[in-house]
């Protein structure tokens, strides 16, 4: 969905790597799978079938064998893969969105998701959307709050809340 | 023809205006619940399941079932719009429903995905009037060998149908079947790929995956194309019903299709989640436009919706006559009928003639008020899209967030579907197909479970699947299904003429 | 719990027990929830667990027991760890409560997860839950004596028996009962959940079940089952007839059938670790307004359940030997994690 935007800015980095990296992810992916299908048995008893370990490890052997493939796949040098991927700007404005959601799902830990959710969407709508402040604040709190009522107040479903709702005796 | 009298007595006590309030109240709550990732239509049955009590059970059951269908008409609308499956059943209409709405068709791929549940469930409704003792007997043959085997077929429809590289396939379907085996083993009850962590007893959730992979993943292909959603400046017009009803009458084939797996998928609780896969996967081979598919094609979001209806529907039926729940809501239901004094059975069609064709009137009437309430909202649906991208965006984050919180109470839900966001991104980029993936996800433990039971029955003998008529006959099927696209280049070779086969 | 004989003595313990708790303190309303409860279902949804937890919820707010409101969450994962784990860590908020069943004892010991029942505050006994003996009806099988005989004269593992989880109670009970069997044992076929082993039993995919009372009705009530003993030291008191001729009383105890194996199932309500006397007592009076409701008797009655309520210190030694009796049972079968 992305492969003709090289015009728009410097190019970060190329389809080849980008797929050496994910087959890498799904070797280690491997490893990690058949180390512990090893422990938990492989083999097939005779009264039982096949032992925990059996269908993960040829799952995943099959994955890594595959994976090989595609490594074999990707390593030359091609024009396609030498394609960029994507640029710096397009990285840039997924960091955008990224970063902050990050930082959103971390604070929900110590404040809650409400009051982290407000500060994220407003946050995100002045600096990205060029909004007026008031906008922001008017519809990051408006959604808060219309989804506090609905969970917490009407649906009953307790979602992860910090001193402001425990202050509001919630 | 008792049947047909007892309907019109169930009419009779469903068809009052009380009865119809309730509809509509249960149907509205069920589209937010289903619109919501972080709300199922078990968690709104449940909490209004307590307001019931002082109801009579018809009434109950007709507000509380209507949340049902309003849940399953809803979980359409996010796949739609945004690529956000609020359920697990709506992860195949994402495939060409999002698609459409990129393409700004998002109106009727709403309106085709509403009309599909409506005939998806009243085909079902049809089933259960007609042939519940029949359908309850069928549905007692189904041992562990038999699930194996439907949930081999539900695969092997939808396997080989990729475009792009295969090893890319088998990867990603492999990485699914893998996630699928985290956590604590069903049979034996053993710790897998734990590592001593607790956060990993729960293995992956398919919805925390589904919606990091779909939704988040999405969110960050359209912010790196730029601060939109495509498709959002699509007009609105007031004639999409007309539009999208002129293109249905040709997919007649594959409603029917599609109303068969999800009934047959319903009934063996294989679930509303696999018959979507199942429905959607046998268009895509058998319709002459299958090669459109996943790129925006009406037909692609008829598919999975029919067939997600008619099982989520047809679901209702093993909970009435046998008392096993065919999905998490038909469980909490059922936990609502013995609250009521109804003992859910073979005998609850004995005993309770009146409650059991009232509920059954209600489900031809909570259908069709259903549809013509969410079809007159679908402009107010589509309008959504209108919605500055910098608002929507981090919201989406905000419900996706609830929604993967919500599925085991746990915040790592929430990191792992930022994990799962920036893989879907990423296998995105290097197609890499996430359905495979999704589906081994959803299946993989079923049908690993279903296999070493069979397994244990048999003492290890793989004969099993082949021991009776029911059994063979869908494993066979399933082979015939898995090795299609082999013999169909097969065929076109001995004939040499491609365009034939494809008629085929 | 586990026995292999007679104890009248302890249920009379127990009677007298529940009767002294029963004049309620009055210090019992001092504390009251000053935000919603929460009740952690450490099983998923449908299941004997849930079904009491659901009801509970439903008769505290049909009667209108408490001011706040009481929410239900499943925390079904990793045979209910998760759940006990979210008790465990939440140590000092008395606002959440967990319905309990056997995995309170056999999860730990089976999967080594890092939990016991001294983490959280014992609150109630509610009832006790009961194990019935089930074939399918078509087969042969009249008495459990019948059944058993088969069963020694088949091969090894010739008979399936199906349950509910892996290691957990019906496994326990199936182990128990091969002890009984010279030698020959069962195939154990674990599912996801009872209404689905019954209805496995019914389709005649396995021989024969343990399933609770509730689980099992329904295909009983239909013809489709035949109880041939219940695992406890007494029959059933329930005299009403459930099917035309029978009714939970006519099932004789496994014991006086031959099979001298006694298992029973607690459930009982715990709250948070530091919860302070008075929030428990807050909870006891609670769960006592609860069971004075009819709608609570007729729910036990449904599903035969042995009505024993014990709190306090009781409880707390009835914990005590029952986890004694499930490490020793597990131990003999093999069960124990070995991580």
């Amino acid at each position: 969905m992305s492969s003709h935007e090289e015009a728009e800015g410097r190019p970060l980095v190329s389809y080849r790597t980008l797929d050496i990296a994910v087959t890498i992810f799904f070797l280690i992916v491997t490893a990690i799978v058949m180390t512990d299908s090893l422990r938990l048995g492989i083999s097939w008893k005779p009264n039982e079938g096949p032992q925990p370990g059996l269908f993960p490890f040829y799952i995943v052997l099959a994955m890594g064998i595959a994976s090989l493939i595609n490594l074999a796949q990707a390593l030359p040098h091609t024009a396609d893969g030498e394609m960029a991927a994507t640029t710096v700007p397009g990285l840039k404005r997924m960091a955008a969105i990224f970063v902050p959601a990050v930082i959103f799902v971390l604070a929900t830990h110590y404040i809650g998701i409400y009051v982290s959710a407000a500060v994220y969407i407003g946050a995100f709508m002045v600096f990205f959307g060029k909004f007026a402040v008031w906008k922001a604040l008017a519809v990051s709190l408006s959604i808060a709050i219309v989804n506090f009522m609905m969970f917490e107040v009407w649906f009953l479903v307790p979602l992860p809340k910090g001193p402001l709702e425990a202050a509001l005796g919630y | 023809m008792d049947e047909l009298n007892a309907l019109f007595g169930g009419f009779a006590v469903a068809l009052s205006g009380y009865h119809l309030m309730f509809m509509v109240i249960g149907i509205t709550l069920g589209v937010i619940i289903g619109v919501l990732p972080g709300l199922g239509g078990a968690n709104g049955v449940a909490i209004l399941l307590p307001l019931t009590f002082s109801m009579p059970p018809t009434s109950a059951i007709i507000l509380l079932t209507s949340i049902y269908w309003g849940a399953l008409f809803g979980g359409a609308i996010t796949s739609i719009l945004f690529n956000i499956p609020g359920e697990p059943w709506s992860v195949a209409t994402t495939f060409d429903g999002h698609p459409m709405a990129q393409n700004g068709k998002a109106d009727e791929a709403l309106v085709g995905a509403f009309t599909a549940s409506f005939v998806g469930a009243i085909f079902a409704v049809c089933l259960i009037t007609f042939l519940a003792p029949v359908v309850a007997k069928f549905a007692l043959k189904f041992g562990p060998a038999e699930f194996f085997a439907v949930q081999f077929l539900t695969f092997a429809s939808f396997i080989g149908m990729g475009r792009g590289s295969p090893f890319k396939t088998i990867a990603s379907m492999c990485l699914g079947f893998a996630l699928a085996s985290v956590g604590l083993d069903g049979v034996t009850g053993t710790l897998r790929m734990t590592f001593g962590q607790d956060e990993l007893l729960n293995g992956f959730k398919f919805l925390v995956a589904v919606i990091g992979l779909f939704g988040i993943g999405e969110i960050l292909c359209s912010m790196e194309d730029g601060l939109k959603f495509n498709g959002a400046a699509a007009k609105l017009r007031m004639d999409a019903v007309i539009r999208t009803w002129r293109q249905l009458p040709r997919m007649w084939a594959t409603f029917l299709r599609s109303c068969i797996v999800g009934c047959w998928m319903g009934i063996t609780p294989g679930g509303a989640t696999p018959a979507s896969f199942m429905g959607y996967g046998i268009a895509k081979r058998l319709s002459k436009r299958g090669d459109n598919f996943g790129k925006g094609e009406l037909e692609g979001v008829v598919a999975p919706e029919t067939a997600a209806h008619a099982a989520g529907t047809s679901a209702l039926l093993p909970m009435l006559t046998l008392g096993i729940p065919g999905s998490p809501t038909a469980a909490v239901l059922l936990g609502g009928l013995l609250i009521w004094g109804l003992q859910p059975g073979p005998l609850l069609f004995v005993e309770q003639k009146d409650f059991v064709w009232g509920l059954i009137a209600s489900m031809y009437l909570g259908n069709v008020v259903g549809l013509v309430m969410v079809l007159t909202c679908v402009p107010l649906f589509a309008a959504i899209l209108r919605v500055p991208f910098s608002i929507i965006a981090p919201a989406i984050v905000f419900v996706c967030a609830i929604g993967a919180y919500t599925v085991n109470n746990t915040m790592f839900d929430v990191w792992m579907m930022l994990v799962f966001g920036v893989m879907g991104y990423l296998f995105n980029k290097l197609r890499y197909p996430l359905p495979p993936l999704v589906l081994a996800l959803v299946l993989g433990d079923q049908a690993e479970s279903s296999f070493r039971q069979a397994m244990l029955v048999s003492q290890g003998s793989v004969g099993v699947f082949w021991s009776n008529w029911l059994c063979g006959s869908i494993m066979t099927l399933g082979l015939v299904m898995a090795f299609w696209p082999a013999l169909q280049a097969l065929r076109a070779k001995l004939s040499g003429n491609a365009a034939i086969a494809r008629a085929a | 719990m586990i026995r292999t004989g007679v104890s009248k003595t302890k249920t009379i313990a127990a009677a007298l027990a529940a009767s002294a708790c029963l004049t309620s303190p009055a210090w019992a309303q001092r504390w009251e929830p000053t935000k919603p409860v929460t009740l952690v279902i450490p099983a998923g949804t449908g299941g004997g667990a849930d079904q009491m937890a659901r009801f509970i919820q439903g008769v505290v707010q049909k009667h209108n027991l408490m001011k706040q409101p009481l929410i239900v969450i499943n925390k079904a994962g990793g045979a209910g760890a998760e759940g006990f784990l979210e008790m465990k860590a939440s140590a000092g908020d008395p606002h959440k409560i967990t319905i309990t069943l056997s995995n309170l004892f056999t999860t730990p010991l089976g999967t080594g997860s890092p939990f016991n029942w001294k983490d959280m505050q014992p609150v109630a006994m509610l009832a006790l839950d009961q194990f019935v003996l089930w074939t399918n009806s078509e087969k042969p099988y009249k008495t459990t004596k019948d059944y058993i005989e088969a069963v020694k004269a088949g091969d090894d593992r010739a008979f399936k028996m199906g349950g509910t989880g892996s290691k957990q109670e019906d496994q326990i009970v199936t182990a128990a009962i091969e002890q009984q069997t010279g030698g020959k044992k069962f195939t154990y076929v674990p599912y996801a959940g009872g209404g689905q082993v019954a209805v496995q039993l019914v389709g005649n995919h396995v021989d024969s079940t343990v399933n609770n009372p509730i689980e099992a009705v329904a295909q009983w009530r239909a013809g489709q089952l035949r109880p041939l003993c219940i695992f406890d030291a007494q029959r059933s008191t329930y005299t009403a007839k459930v099917t035309e001729k029978e009714a939970w009383s006519d099932i004789p105890t496994c014991k006086e059938a031959g099979l001298p194996v006694e298992y029973q199932m607690l459930r009982g309500i715990f709250t948070t670790k530091n919860a302070k006397p008075e929030q428990v007592a807050f909870y006891v009076d609670l769960l006592k307004k609860v069971m004075a409701t009819p709608d609570w008797k007729e729910f036990m009655e449904k599903g035969a359940f042995n009505q024993t309520f014990m709190s306090g210190p009781d409880f707390e030694k009835w914990l005590t030997s029952a986890e004694a009796q499930h490490a020793d049972l597990m131990k003999k079968a093999g069960f124990l994690a070995t991580q």
